[in-house]
């Protein structure tokens, strides 16, 4: 009476460990199934490599925002990549005890922060100072690079301090008997052990970034044009969905849901590259 | 003397860049605090939204009840998954690799492909229009992998001795799972649930285009609302109401709060083994 529970509670956990794959299924055929023929109807490479967005027109060309997605995201990493490693090297390795949890729970209170805020953070106060200094309105590549720089920062600290963490401590020992000093211990000995695990924490902030929409919404312009300088806007592939799905129609909505297809597609090679990084690392 | 200025450079760029790293924090909290504490007022909590108030009431109940909703959704599914990978699965098994793939694809998926996913099967396919069901639905499988992910590690982390010592006493599998590893790894599933809510609070894009952004409470989950998050967006895009929207924006960051302080002290808990730490 007992075994037959047994083995029927068995599939049920085995049928809810089966909702994460038939969720992604699920997700990829919606996605492809209404993504795809647009795209094959707009023709893919007008699609794809078109330089004007004017669905007014009938033109729907995506490049911009895919060099509007590339841009802002360059520059996050640019501007937060240094600063959350080098902060990851501080707080496992320089850190006195005292100032450790505080950091620590800050940068936690950091990666909790609705993107909305940050957006709202980024429009109120970061886009009036870069209009200040770089002329125009503000809301431009540079300060949705500041506003993503912040928004991965507690990702790519979290991940990276966990990576030095894990380089055993032989060898930063043997390196300080070797004579080495502390500070070049750590960075020639420990962190080019670390080194796949930095960058796991750095490409899962990439895809934060590529995939982050409220807050670019508010702070890059959404110009749908190419990149034309750090102080100019640019709308991303998020950007465009939300910006006009509200109102799209027929094969516009389509063409917007392709612009996700694309997101999804870029975002699918980015979490391969992650997880072969963190095999990597592990 | 190469090594000692080499050095000096190194903990400059260490200290400086740590330096940066809590301005920013301190900086972001502060302004956000500073600019939004003022601007709370009662008129932000009376019950019906009106475009004079601008009530963030309504907003308020509706992130609440989405949260309620989707937890309910998820944390069932999740945990049963996660016994499964973490009690039943056989190490090596291929099928629980594709599981393990497709949880952390999931959970690498931007919140606006969840958004334009939940928007095309539950608004569009199922016919449910724009409603706190579709919301809620969307989010579910949004937090799904984080449940997953905390609920194993946590079921992971109980000992072997445990199920040994009941397996011995003559327990089924059953009765093991439910009775003795269950209640040792609740700090930790919890903890997820306090991270997922998190992620529910904060979200906005997967909810605009599926429970919508009327700023009324709907009648029943069938209907249309905005959450917290969703409230301070709308208020940038009707783009008059900044003092509202400061004070949005210091509710949420409240919400951050206690959530990251209730997820710190469960974490202390979970690594004492629940005994009073």
């Amino acid at each position: 009476m007992n075994s037959g529970k047994e083995t029927s509670m068995k599939y049920i956990f085995f049928a809810a460990a089966c909702v994460s794959v038939g969720a992604v299924v699920l997700i990829c055929i919606f996605m492809f199934a209404n993504g795809v023929p647009a795209m094959a109807k707009i023709g893919f490479g007008k699609f794809l490599f078109g330089l004007k967005w004017k669905p007014d027109l009938d033109l729907y060309g995506i490049f911009p925002m895919i060099m509007g997605s590339i841009a802002v995201t360059s520059g996050a990493i640019i501007l937060g990549v240094p600063a959350g490693i080098l902060t990851a090297v501080f707080m496992a390795r320089f850190c006195p005890r005292q100032i450790y949890s505080a950091l620590k729970s800050g940068v936690e209170l950091l990666a909790g922060i609705p993107s909305v805020v940050y957006g709202f953070f980024g429009l109120t106060a970061i886009v009036p100072l870069i209009g200040r200094i770089g002329g125009g309105s503000g809301t431009s590549i540079l300060a949705a690079s500041m506003v993503l720089a912040i928004m991965i920062l507690p990702t790519i600290i979290g991940v990276s301090e966990a990576a030095i963490r894990a380089v055993p401590s032989g060898y930063y020992e043997g390196s300080l008997a070797l004579g080495a000093c502390k500070e070049r211990s750590v960075f020639f000995a420990v962190l080019p052990a670390a080194r796949s695990g930095i960058v796991a924490g750095v490409i899962l902030g990439v895809g934060r970034a590529v995939g982050e929409t409220m807050a670019v919404i508010m702070v890059a312009g959404n110009q749908a044009v190419m990149p034309r300088g750090i102080f100019k806007g640019v709308r991303t592939l998020t950007a465009n969905i939300v910006l006009e799905m509200g109102y799209a129609a027929g094969l516009h909505r389509e063409a917007l849901i392709a612009t996700a297809v694309v997101l999804f597609f870029f975002i699918l090679i980015i979490n391969l590259i992650f997880m072969l990084a963190k095999n990597h690392a592990d | 003397m190469k090594q000692t200025s080499q050095s000096y450079i190194l903990r400059t760029l260490v200290y400086s860049s740590a330096g940066i790293t809590a301005a920013v924090i301190i900086g972001l909290v502060a302004y956000i605090l500073y600019m939004g504490l003022p601007n709370i007022s009662l008129s932000l909590f009376a019950v019906h939204y009106t475009s004079d108030n601008a009530s963030l009431f309504p907003a308020l109940i509706n992130t609440l009840t989405v949260t309620l909703f989707s937890l309910l959704f998820a944390v069932p599914v999740g945990v049963g998954a996660a016994i499964y990978l973490a009690e039943y699965a056989r190490r090596g098994n291929k099928f629980v690799r594709v599981i393990r793939i497709t949880a952390e694809t999931l959970s690498g998926i931007p919140s606006i492909v969840y958004g334009l996913f939940g928007y095309l099967l539950f608004v569009t396919a199922f016919k449910w229009q724009f409603s706190l069901l579709a919301g809620c639905c969307t989010l579910a499988v949004m937090i799904l992998p984080v449940i997953m992910r905390t609920t194993e590690e946590a079921l992971l982390a109980v000992p072997d001795t445990y199920r040994e010592a009941s397996f011995g006493l003559g327990a089924g599998k059953l009765r093991t799972v439910f009775k003795i590893v269950l209640p040792s790894a609740v700090p930790g599933i919890v903890n997820g649930i306090v991270l997922s809510t998190g992620r529910i609070v904060g979200e906005t894009a997967a909810l605009l285009y599926t429970a919508g952004t009327v700023a009324h409470i709907p009648g029943s989950l069938m209907g249309s609302g905005r959450t917290l998050a969703v409230h301070l967006y709308s208020l940038w895009c009707e783009g008059l109401k900044t003092e509202q929207a400061y004070a949005t924006a210091v509710v949420l960051l409240v919400f951050v709060l206690i959530l990251n302080w209730i997820s710190g002290r469960l974490e202390k808990i979970a690594l004492t083994g629940g005994k009073n730490g």
